[in-house]
């Protein structure tokens, strides 16, 4: 049965799981890929790592793709007077929490609402109010917010995604269940495509707080080669051009230091023999993601980065463009249809050529 | 529940068409000389029981504070202003609804990443999402002078209910069940207002048609009663959650006539209806603040629901604040008769 | 006259609770008036004589106040303004409650931040009793100034000249015009709310629909160190008004003030304000529009508990006013 792509990224974004607490997540994603991959489990962290067997013979080399499923959100650090203090549990642009529902998970999930003093009132009149300056309101006098919640519960958005026109959806944690999304698409394709490799799919823990996943799933899978999927910053009015990505224009593929350079011009190649939209994006260091852990795990992994551009980053009104997804999965399919069982030898360094040819 | 409908109604000031329907299909049965003036106000009449000769007015206003589209950048980004008053600072990264085809869209917010200002920006320099991959797919989907409101869905929370335009729906859905309810000693005149949040503007005019003796405001005001910090000035919540219906003395627009807040709390009192006075700082005008300078002046009072996070997409209300609303007016008209307003 | 500006200046009616001041001029005025009534805000309407032009006077009851707005942690009183307060009018300054409670204003930082004045809730109201308790104030009740009025020399100085003054001149020129007649209806109508923006004026006018209409108000001197605007003085007589930030008089009605003056040989100076407005602002978009005029009297100090006025001055403005009203009006 087709993927109806865009159902599929709502239904993910819409779930609650933020950096340390993915079982939501793993629990859905694990059924959305029922079927398309032959072997499943959960290591110690909460990685979800699915197998899917390559036709090459024994020993096969390993192909990970990772995306990480945790989103960043908030965590009870206070109750007073009925009134809950949040403390980040990733990245939270606080400036954008004024006014925004979120759901506590407590015994149950309980809407509320961030409120701070009013601007005449503040201490500061002419900021946004800081994290300890706002308060989650779920409208419960004191006692019963103290039976239901406690220090450590999460909190997450209540925000349901929406569709825009065009192609474009908004809505919370797309950053990164899009990502996790555009794996499903390239696992759909491969269920019809011959791969010589064995496909290894990581939905990865705790991104948001250092990739803590991404370093054990790496640990355990050990693959020869691996591809991480994140999200990168879309064009949008008062953002920097140089370090944006049109919407629509196609998922980017990272060059820099922590990218395989042999394996980016390959990867690129097949962009373009295949007509994928695409971008480039230069990251002179770090690349912020999964990529950056996964890259020097164990004896060293070539990598690659997929970048899916979206709008607001970090906010509940995150925006892609469903064409970005779904090229990201395809491209990531025809990469890896193409890749032989001796595919390493193409992206040997030419050093090595030269050295072994001497020997 | 009509609360919930004419919280999740689109309403913004100057085009209340959709609340106005709401309003009129509950009142039809049980009020004559139904009319809607000039500028949309709906004015009628509970027919009374004749035993007191006074006319009576009550006023709940139907607008809720939005937005407005300005105009489109080349990028297909909506710049748009505020009508009536907002807090720029609740804006980045809240859910919209464009135009009278309900475009659904988002405020951008330029991440974190790439910007670590914290000063408020201001409302010219935001922009609304819908989709659109450029000027020409906004302009064919959106038109300047469009209005924009909150895209916000009514959710009951147990004794509180949180959603949008509780200012002032919850002053109109008490309006109502006070219509729909037994019969007054004298002739209501209600009238529900348009544009009050861009400045009072139907409420006079109501008042110059109905010519009342007396004049009662249902609204839904401030509530700033968050945790105190020991740093911070020491200020007045302006009212209480759960403290009962919260009765004006004075406000920026109006000093209530002082025989009308008596009455109000004998009444409460007598009735063991809670009840509560709001701060006079930082309050805030109403529509008796054009309704009590009409003509040859009216005497006039406020009764306002207690409401956190007003003017914004999630405000939180107090459903017995709410009931005792509509409570307390009942009793203080049952009891209302010309010697309150002696001298 | 010295008994009754006393009395009416000392009297109890911060904005919006006029009524113990009414009750006061009603009493006074009682004997004088052919007709008494109260408009439904609260205005004194008093009618002398029955002629055809009707013409209106207008002095203001109320006067600047506070009112509490919230107790604090500590137990004082926090306010808002009742009115245009100057913050350098509170430190020190003594109020008192409807029910009779005297109370007084300090401040935050009162010797740390001593060259600063934080806005109004920067300061804060003591209404302690004892060690343990309060006196009975609540959120809601409204307070006005104590001070008491005296004289020195030909000065008059007391707070709520501003407009206790302008009554006090409107119930002489009453008495006055009781016993010499007018061609005219006159209404005196002593207002409600002007602090708060003239709210009582103009539903009075379009109640009493005038032809004509003078506002009587204190007129800010010039003659200190340092004035807004200088012009005005102390002794230099009654104030014609010529506009101010709100209000322009037709000139019709500024030159018959000004005839009647000269006729009369009242002393008179002519006033062109831009800070500040009377009754007269209001009045005169009453219904139709309604040609008015202002007369003032000079005083210092404006909105501080120390208004200061000179006798010359009250009894030119009363000369002016009864001039003006039990002649005929030809404009």
């Amino acid at each position: 049965m087709p993927l109806d792509l865009k159902e599929h990224i709502k239904h993910l974004s819409e779930l609650a799981a933020p950096a340390g607490h993915e079982g939501a997540a793993c629990d859905a994603i694990r059924a959305a890929w029922a079927g398309l991959a032959d072997h499943f489990e959960v290591d110690g962290l909460g990685n979800l790592i699915a197998t899917k067997t390559g036709s090459g013979p024994e020993p096969r080399r390993k192909v990970m793709l990772c995306a990480h499923m945790d989103e960043i959100g908030l965590i009870v650090a206070e109750i007073r007077a009925g009134f809950i203090r949040a403390g980040m549990l990733g990245g939270i642009d606080a400036r954008v929490l004024l006014s925004q529902p979120v759901l506590v998970h407590g015994q149950r999930p309980l809407p509320g609402v961030f409120g701070a003093a009013p601007p005449h009132m503040a201490r500061n009149r002419t900021e946004y109010p800081t994290l300890d300056e706002l308060w989650i309101d779920v409208g419960l006098p004191h006692e019963d917010v103290t039976a239901l919640v406690r220090v450590g519960d999460v909190i997450t958005f209540d925000a349901p995604a929406i569709e825009l026109k065009g192609d474009r959806l908004a809505g919370k944690s797309f950053d990164n269940r899009v990502s996790v999304a555009a794996i499903t698409v390239c696992l759909e394709e491969l269920a019809t495509r011959q791969h010589a490799w064995d496909v290894v799919a990581v939905a990865s823990v705790q991104e948001e707080v250092g990739s803590h996943g991404a370093i054990a799933a790496a640990y355990r899978v050990q693959p020869d080669i691996a591809i991480a999927i994140d999200g990168t910053f879309a064009a949008q009015a008062g953002a920097n051009d140089d370090e944006t990505f049109k919407l629509g224009d196609g998922p980017t593929l990272g060059r820099g230091p922590n990218f395989h350079p042999l394996l980016f011009k390959h990867a690129r190649e097949v962009a373009k023999a295949e007509e994928f939209k695409h971008q480039i994006e230069v990251l002179p260091g770090n690349s912020g993601t999964d990529a950056w852990l996964i890259q020097v795990s164990r004896e060293g992994v070539p990598s690659l980065l997929f970048s899916i551009p979206m709008r607001n980053m970090h906010t509940p009104v995150e925006v892609v463009d469903v064409r970005d997804v779904r090229r990201t999965g395809r491209w990531m399919a025809a990469l890896i249809a193409g890749m032989g069982p001796s595919f390493l030898d193409e992206i040997a360094w030419p050093e090595t050529a030269r050295e072994e040819g001497e020997a | 529940m009509i609360l919930r409908e004419l919280s999740n109604a689109i309403g913004v000031s100057s085009d209340e068409g959709p609340v106005r329907q709401i309003i009129l299909d509950a009142i039809r049965d049980h009020v004559d000389d139904i009319r809607i003036d000039a500028l949309g106000n709906v004015l009628a009449v509970r027919r009374g029981t004749g035993q007191v000769d006074l006319r009576v007015m009550a006023a709940a206003h139907m607008d809720e504070v939005g937005m407005m589209v300005i105009g489109f950048d080349s990028d297909g980004g909506i710049r748009f202003r505020e009508v009536g008053g907002l807090d720029a600072r609740i804006l980045p990264g809240a859910r919209v609804l464009v135009g009278p085809d309900r475009i659904p869209g988002v405020i951008q917010w330029v991440p974190i990443h790439q910007n670590t200002d914290n000063k408020t920006v201001p409302i010219e320099r935001l922009r609304i999402d819908i989709g659109a991959a450029n000027r020409e797919a906004a302009q064919g989907a959106v038109e300047p002078g469009d209005l924009i409101a909150f895209d916000t869905q009514f959710a009951e929370l147990g004794p509180t209910v949180r959603g949008k335009a509780f200012d002032d729906r919850a002053g109109c859905a008490s309006l109502i069940a006070l219509v729909q309810g037994d019969p007054f000693p004298f002739d209501l005149h209600v009238a529900f207002t348009v544009q009050e949040e861009v400045g009072l503007r139907g409420a006079g005019v109501a008042a110059n048609a109905i010519r009342p003796d007396v004049a009662f405001v249902l609204e839904t005001t401030a509530c700033h009663d968050l945790p105190e910090d020991p740093d911070e000035p020491d200020q007045t919540t302006i009212t209480q959650l759960g403290g009962g219906p919260a009765i004006t003395v004075a406000d920026r627009s109006m000093i209530s006539d002082p025989r009308l807040v008596r009455h109000l709390v004998r009444v409460g009192e007598a009735e063991g209806i809670p009840h509560q006075f709001r701060s006079p700082q930082h309050a805030g005008g109403t529509d008796a603040g054009a309704i009590h300078r009409t003509r040859a002046g009216v005497p006039s009072v406020v009764v306002a629901n207690p409401c956190r996070y007003i003017h914004g997409p999630y405000s939180i209300l107090s459903l017995s604040d709410f009931e005792n609303q509509s409570r307390l007016l009942r009793a203080a008209w049952m009891a209302l008769t010309p010697s309150v307003m002696e001298r | 006259m010295e008994a009754l500006i006393k009395k009416l200046a000392e009297a109890w009616g911060p904005v919006g609770f006029e009524h113990q001041v009414r009750d006061l001029i009603r009493e006074e005025v009682a004997p004088l008036a052919d007709a008494i009534t109260v408009d439904p805000l609260g205005n004194l309407i008093c009618r002398i004589g029955d002629g055809e032009t009707r013409v209106m006077v207008a002095a203001h009851m109320d006067e600047l106040g506070v009112i509490v707005s919230h107790i604090d942690r500590q137990g004082y009183a926090r306010f808002a303004n009742l009115g245009t307060l100057l913050p350098g009018t509170l430190l020190g300054a003594r109020v008192r409650f409807e029910n009779g409670v005297i109370a007084n204003i300090g401040v935050e930082n009162q010797f740390t931040k001593r060259r600063e004045l934080p806005n109004f809730d920067g300061f804060f109201i003591d209404i302690s009793q004892d060690a343990n308790g309060n006196a009975p104030v609540q959120v809601g009740d409204p307070g006005a100034f104590v001070r008491e009025v005296v004289w020195r020399g030909e000065r008059v100085i007391g707070k709520a000249l501003d407009d206790r003054l302008g009554c006090a001149v409107q119930i002489e020129a009453m008495r006055r015009l009781k016993e010499q007649g007018t061609p005219h209806t006159v209404y005196f109508v002593f207002t409600v709310q002007e602090e708060v923006g003239s709210r009582g004026a103009r539903p009075a006018g379009y109640g009493l629909d005038p032809h004509i209409a003078f506002a009587l108000d204190l007129s800010p001197a010039g003659d200190v160190p340092k004035p807004k605007e200088p012009g005005i003085n102390l002794g230099g007589g009654a104030v014609i008004k010529v506009r101010d930030s709100r209000h322009i008089v037709p000139a019709p009605v500024k030159n018959l003030m000004i005839r009647r003056a000269e006729e009369r040989g009242i002393p008179y100076q002519l006033e062109v304000m831009t800070l500040g407005t009377t009754d007269g602002a209001e009045i005169q978009l009453a219904r139709a529009g309604v040609p008015t005029g202002a007369v003032g009297i000079p005083a210092r100090y404006v909105h501080t508990q120390s208004e200061t006025a000179d006798r010359r001055d009250i009894h030119a403005t009363i000369d002016l006013l009864v001039g003006i009203l039990s002649e005929p009006i030809e404009l």
